[in-house]
């Protein structure tokens, strides 16, 4: 009696745990993968422990390069990104202008759409204008379909943030300017840069729109795709494991980070309203 | 001075909450902001989906070295589909299965952690996007390794005899599905949880009072509550999901190929642009198709 009680209260615990395991046992395998010396080159199964791939990462120098290649084109789409989509983020938050359905509408469509139409539909437009595809065209590619996911995250950081805040800064004879820089920025800064993060590993992992704007160009997902059918060398595992750590730290530090700043900043101004207070 | 000429601003509105100052000056502004990232998705988003249009419609008999005509060749669209209907339906069958079977998992999971994992919540969600964190090629290429024929999973259901001595997961179509699940789960987890976390269990406490059984709580207060993150968790599953084509090619054989693995190689090996263009496009047509007649037996249109 007492047992089918417990099992009615937690079996949906037990089932998501379940799914967990699911979810997470792939990464465990790169991990474990990453310190496996493979029987032959188009072996997946585990064989021998070694520290090896770690030690020597670009022993495969064309994965370094393609790495090195992904991070470069990373770097500038999410710059381009998030500058543009933060700019349309204030316009649709600050601002009251006609065209606005048009405009939400240009900003849904790209994430709603599937990717591989995306992908060759700007082939198909890099072709007939004779713009041959490289690395550039990743680029302008990967800006596209960034964009939008960084006016999601600004504009719902925008949107949660208490006005009185910068109308306080005026009150007390701060230039508009002023009032951006040293009030507005600083309290949007943590939707930027999580939007920053969220444009950086969109660029870095994605695949199918690549694939086709890419030309010649190896990103780190083409040289994965094209070595899967060659064999996978067990660097690229390596790889793998340390961009899931590096995510990881910076989750950790996040929240460790929210946690502080919440513990600071509850005492001294308890009245102010949560939504804008609310960190991360 | 610049301080000092702009503060009062006597706009003679109330001092209390007052609505965003207008002025002349500042209605070319939001134009302003918006020009760059909007002509950037006009060029590269919307502009290349007309020359996709185009494309679909060239004249099938040219080449990329001796140049296309777009001569209206709607007969390229029948073509396609007549060679590639097979894939074609794969494509929705997979996804399809594998979007069932992600409300079967994802709905425990987004329920426990939304109303059940109290302190453990952050920890757990952390755990639901952590597949994120690494490339999405890598670890599918892990399922290789658990599907593997040598592998403990095969072996175990070798030995319970679910699958025959000589029974495999990689390279059928159980492990395209697998993988499909796998990666887009938690697309469907995350909004689902958004849901459910809102949900009032005081709501779900007053239906117990009131003598529902849990399936009738279930029934008739989770679900309807948490309708609006499942059918957009379901979205963000199904769409990705139906145009993907790396499980299959990773997983599968080309006797599992989707529609995306023809349209790659339309595009890419065999260059024959009409015909991958208007494959690319059928795809999305019949993918607005399902999610429109979606929305609508769902009664919520105010998604989109």
């Amino acid at each position: 009696m007492r047992l089918t009680r417990w099992l009615a209260d937690h079996w949906v615990m037990g089932v998501a745990l379940l799914v967990l395991g699911y979810l997470t046992l792939p990464i465990a395998v790169v991990a474990a993968l990453s310190f496996n010396r493979p029987s032959s080159r188009l072996s997946y199964d585990f064989n021998e422990f070694t520290l090896d791939n770690w030690q020597r990462p670009c022993a495969t120098s064309d994965m370094c390069d393609a790495v090195v290649r992904s991070v470069q084109i990373g770097f500038i789409a999410t710059v381009v990104a998030t500058v543009l989509g933060t700019l349309m983020a204030f316009a649709l938050v600050r601002h009251r202008f006609t065209g606005r359905s048009g405009i939400n509408l240009l900003i849904f469509l790209p994430m709603a759409t599937p990717e591989l139409v995306m992908g060759t539909s700007l082939l198909a437009l890099f072709v007939s204008a004779g713009v041959p595809q490289g690395f550039w065209t990743v680029v302008i590619a990967h800006v596209m379909f960034c964009v939008s996911f960084v006016v999601v995250t600004v504009k719902a950081r925008l949107a949660g943030m208490d006005r009185r805040l910068e109308e306080a800064a005026a009150d007390l004879y701060a230039s508009p300017w002023q009032a951006f820089r040293l009030v507005t920025l600083p309290l949007v800064l943590p939707g930027i840069v999580a939007a920053a993060l969220l444009a950086f590993s969109l660029s870095f992992d994605d695949f199918i729109i690549t694939n086709f704007n890419a030309g010649t160009t190896i990103t780190f997902p083409m040289y994965v795709w094209g070595a899967a059918q060659r064999g996978i060398p067990p660097q690229v595992n390596v790889i793998g494991t340390a961009m899931f750590a590096i995510a990881l730290l910076l989750v950790g530090l996040s929240s460790l980070r929210g946690r502080r700043t919440r513990r600071v900043g509850l005492p001294a101004a308890p009245a102010t309203g949560r939504r804008a207070k609310s960190p991360s | 001075m610049t301080a000092l000429a702009h503060v009062p601003t006597p706009t003679g509105q109330p001092a209390a909450p007052p609505p965003l100052p207008r002025g002349g000056r500042r209605r070319l502004l939001p134009y302003l902001l918006l020009l760059p990232g909007a002509a950037w998705l006009l060029l590269f988003f919307a502009v290349p989906l007309f020359q996709l249009a185009a494309a679909s419609l060239y004249d099938p008999s040219g080449s990329l070295s001796t140049g296309y005509a777009l001569t209206w060749a709607f007969g390229n669209y029948p073509d396609a589909l007549q060679a590639y209907w097979p894939q074609f339906g794969r494509s929705f069958l997979y996804a399809g299965i594998a979007l069932v079977l992600a409300v079967l998992m994802g709905y425990p999971l987004a329920y426990a952690i939304a109303q059940k994992a109290g302190r453990w919540k952050s920890l757990l969600l952390v755990c639901v996007v952590a597949p994120m964190f690494t490339s999405f090629l890598v670890r599918t290429l892990a399922w290789k390794t658990i599907l593997s024929d040598n592998g403990w999973l095969v072996g175990l259901l070798r030995d319970v005899h679910l699958l025959g001595p000589d029974g495999r997961l990689l390279a059928t179509p159980v492990a395209v599905v697998l993988g499909l699940t796998y990666n887009f789960l938690p697309f469907l987890v995350l909004p689902l949880y958004a849901s459910l976390e809102r949900l009032d269990y005081r709501l779900l406490e007053a239906a117990g009072d009131l003598y529902a059984s849990p399936v009738q709580t279930f029934r008739r207060v989770t679900l309807p509550l948490s309708m609006p993150g499942l059918i957009a968790g379901t979205l963000l599953f199904f769409i990705p999901a139906t145009g993907d084509y790396i499980n299959a090619e990773l997983l599968g054989t080309p006797n599992e190929y989707m529609v995306g693995n023809v349209i790659d190689s339309a595009f890419l090996v065999r260059l024959d642009y009409p015909q991958g263009a208007a494959l690319s496009f059928l795809l999305m047509a019949a993918i607005l198709a399902v999610v429109f007649v979606y929305l609508r037996r769902a009664g919520t249109e105010e998604v989109l």
